[in-house]
């Protein structure tokens, strides 16, 4: 009987009306990224109509590049943001990765191939610090990274000297991800290829695999997924560890990007990142968020760069307008959580 | 009708028309369960019996060792000594995992559901299906359709009909459903046991009321169900025996029918003993 009469009554409250916001709450739950991706169309949109040169292919491949490394990084910050951490250590471990490759094979002290490897498998090793003090000392992640974003800031300058070194005199092969090439006007670099790569690899780990289903249940509620049966600490320590690997592979594109490695590269790297993946819709408390909407993040703030620069507007209201969009972003993904059947 | 109640005199009050069942061997079988923690004594030479097919409450009072005789059960805690066997065979759970792969699962008090998984994705939580072919051995692809349908079946047949789409995000449910979602889990994984700790605390009347039909119809499928609860008329309403636990200890194991509530609420509390146990 009661079954029954709930089944009516479900039935009834399935097609009760709802109000154009809570339907635009449901989408919005169901797929995060909608916001971000709407925001980057009018922005796109915008500085078309202010600018004609915003929208030609030539500048398009510019934006591309300057988004490539920021969005890089993004991939591994949105790991650790899924598992409800952060990495504020993501620029001091490229860095130092990027300083190690080049200056092992500066005037080729030793094959780029080799100083490449020793440079990534630095990274992911710095990861995996990260992800044995978050684990084995049951240290928060704010904290953890915070004292590696110091540690790893200062060996990478002990250990260059404090100095750059010229693209002439590194081997073609840490240069190579600045290569590419073009399409009429649109220049693509080898980077750029790597980027989006990265993003089609870990989007299919974390949409179609056990492993990634495991990276959301851990960030979203630990205990229970470890009742669960999901191993949640090597979840936590494999994340950490690929968000490594990761930083590894930005610090090859970095170096062909800026044609040289330096010690004070990528200042911003960190803030940067955090700010791509919530402004792409993914929740800083974990759990929620989407990949692809770290991308669109990416963009947005690399759009709003590039277009003002552009127009020969002030800077200032780049980063005016990002901090804006970062309490408008999370703002929203407040508002998401509450959704209702 | 004179014969069962012979029987019942016997057997110390034996569920009437459950005979057979009693006379075979229990499922589950715990004996002299010892647990310490530190100097406290948690559990002091426990017995427990659980038989096929059958919802066995356990009722005691806070601190009588309810949840730890639980826990020892299932792999949550390590007993310091006593004997548990699973269909005769000793057994020796060091972690959850392994009470749950010998087929005894736990529906846990605080709900081990993630709310931001679709309600397919909560039910395969840590034991995920892949696609068949190299596309699961080679890509790991999950079998996300498959699961979803089974998902689907496994609810279904539950008779839980207030739950249709398994896409659906967990935390978009009532409290009740949840508790429906956890319990489709562990009947769809559960091959011989299913303990249920305190599934209707947080619910509301109707939302009990749809928990409970479920613990029957576990029973009903041949499943051997523990349920501890608080709730005195929820207990005699679905269950078959009452193990009452007391101070650490077993104060005794009656049936619904040989007792009322009072009776097993002054043996709970130590207000009257129980000079003889149902089997």
């Amino acid at each position: 009987m009661s079954t029954v009469e709930a089944t009516s009554a479900s039935a009834e409250f399935a097609r009760r009306k709802q109000s154009p916001l809570q339907r635009l709450q449901h989408q919005l739950h169901g797929k995060p990224w909608l916001s971000p991706l709407f925001l980057l169309l009018v922005a796109f949109l915008a500085f078309f109509i202010a600018t004609p040169t915003f929208l030609t292919p030539s500048s398009m491949g510019i934006l591309l590049q300057q988004t490539a490394i920021v969005a890089a990084l993004a991939v591994g910050q949105t790991l650790v943001i899924l598992t409800a951490g952060i990495d504020l250590s993501v620029g001091a471990i490229m860095v130092l990765s990027m300083m190690v490759m080049a200056t092992l094979a500066r005037d080729d002290g030793m094959p780029g191939v080799l100083a490449l490897l020793i440079g990534v498998a630095l990274a992911t090793g710095a990861g995996l610090l990260n992800g044995l003090l978050v684990t084995r000392i049951n240290l928060p992640p704010f904290i953890v990274t915070l004292g590696t974003l110091s540690i790893f800031t200062a060996i990478a300058l002990l250990y260059s000297g404090g100095s750059s070194i010229q693209a002439a005199r590194l081997p073609d092969t840490l240069n190579f991800l600045g290569k590419g090439f073009g399409i009429g006007q649109f220049r693509i670099t080898w980077g750029i290829v790597v980027v989006i790569l990265l993003y089609a690899v870990i989007g299919f780990v974390l949409s179609q695999t056990a492993w990634g289903r495991y990276v959301y249940a851990v960030g979203d509620d630990a205990e229970s997924a470890r009742l669960s049966g999901v191993p949640s600490m090597r979840i936590l320590l494999g994340v950490y560890t690929v968000a490594g690997l990761i930083y590894g592979i930005a610090a090859w594109i970095l170096i062909g990007r800026a044609g040289a490695a330096t010690p004070n590269a990528a200042p911003d790297a960190n803030l940067a990142s955090i700010t791509a993946v919530v402004i792409g819709g993914t929740s800083l408390f974990g759990g929620r968020g989407r990949l692809i909407g770290t991308l669109i993040g990416a963009l947005i703030v690399q759009t709003f760069a590039f277009g003002l620069s552009q127009l020969g507007v002030d800077q200032q209201w780049r980063y005016l307008a990002t901090g804006a969009l970062v309490i408008v972003a999370v703002a929203i993904d407040q508002w998401i959580r509450k959704v209702k059947a | 009708m004179n014969t069962t109640r012979e029987l019942e005199v016997a057997h110390g009050g034996v569920p009437s028309g459950k005979e057979d069942v009693y006379s075979q061997e229990p499922v589950l079988s715990a004996r002299d369960i010892v647990i310490t923690f530190g100097r406290v004594v948690g559990l002091d030479g426990v017995d427990l019996d659980l038989y096929p097919g059958e919802v066995l409450a356990v009722i005691g009072d806070n601190g009588a060792g309810k949840s730890t005789l639980i826990k020892c059960l299932t792999g949550a805690y390590v007993p310091d000594s006593g004997d548990i066997r699973l269909n005769g065979e000793p057994v020796s759970f060091r972690k959850p995992q392994d009470a749950r792969d010998a087929g005894i699962e736990t529906v846990y008090q605080q709900l081990a559901v993630i709310p931001a998984l679709d309600i397919a994705s909560n039910l395969y939580l840590g034991r995920e299906d892949r696609r068949k072919g190299p596309l699961g051995s080679v890509l790991r692809m999950l079998d996300k359709k498959g699961m979803e349908q089974r998902a689907g079946e496994s609810v279904q047949n539950l008779g839980i009909q207030t739950i249709q789409n398994m896409g659906q995000a967990v935390e978009t449910l009532s409290g009740g459903q949840r508790q429906a979602v956890a319990v489709a889990r562990a009947a769809a994984f559960g091959s011989k046991v299913i303990v249920l700790d305190e599934p209707t605390a947080a619910l509301g009347v109707k939302e009990s009321g749809m928990v409970l039909d479920m613990v029957k119809q576990l029973r009903d499928k041949g499943l051997s169900v523990i349920l501890i609860s608080h709730n005195m008329p929820q207990v005699w309403d679905v269950a078959d025996r009452i193990h009452i636990q007391r101070l650490g200890g077993r104060a005794g194991v009656i049936t619904p029918e040989t007792h009322d509530m009072g009776e097993g609420v002054a043996i709970m509390t130590g207000a009257t003993k129980l000079s003889q146990d149902a089997p």
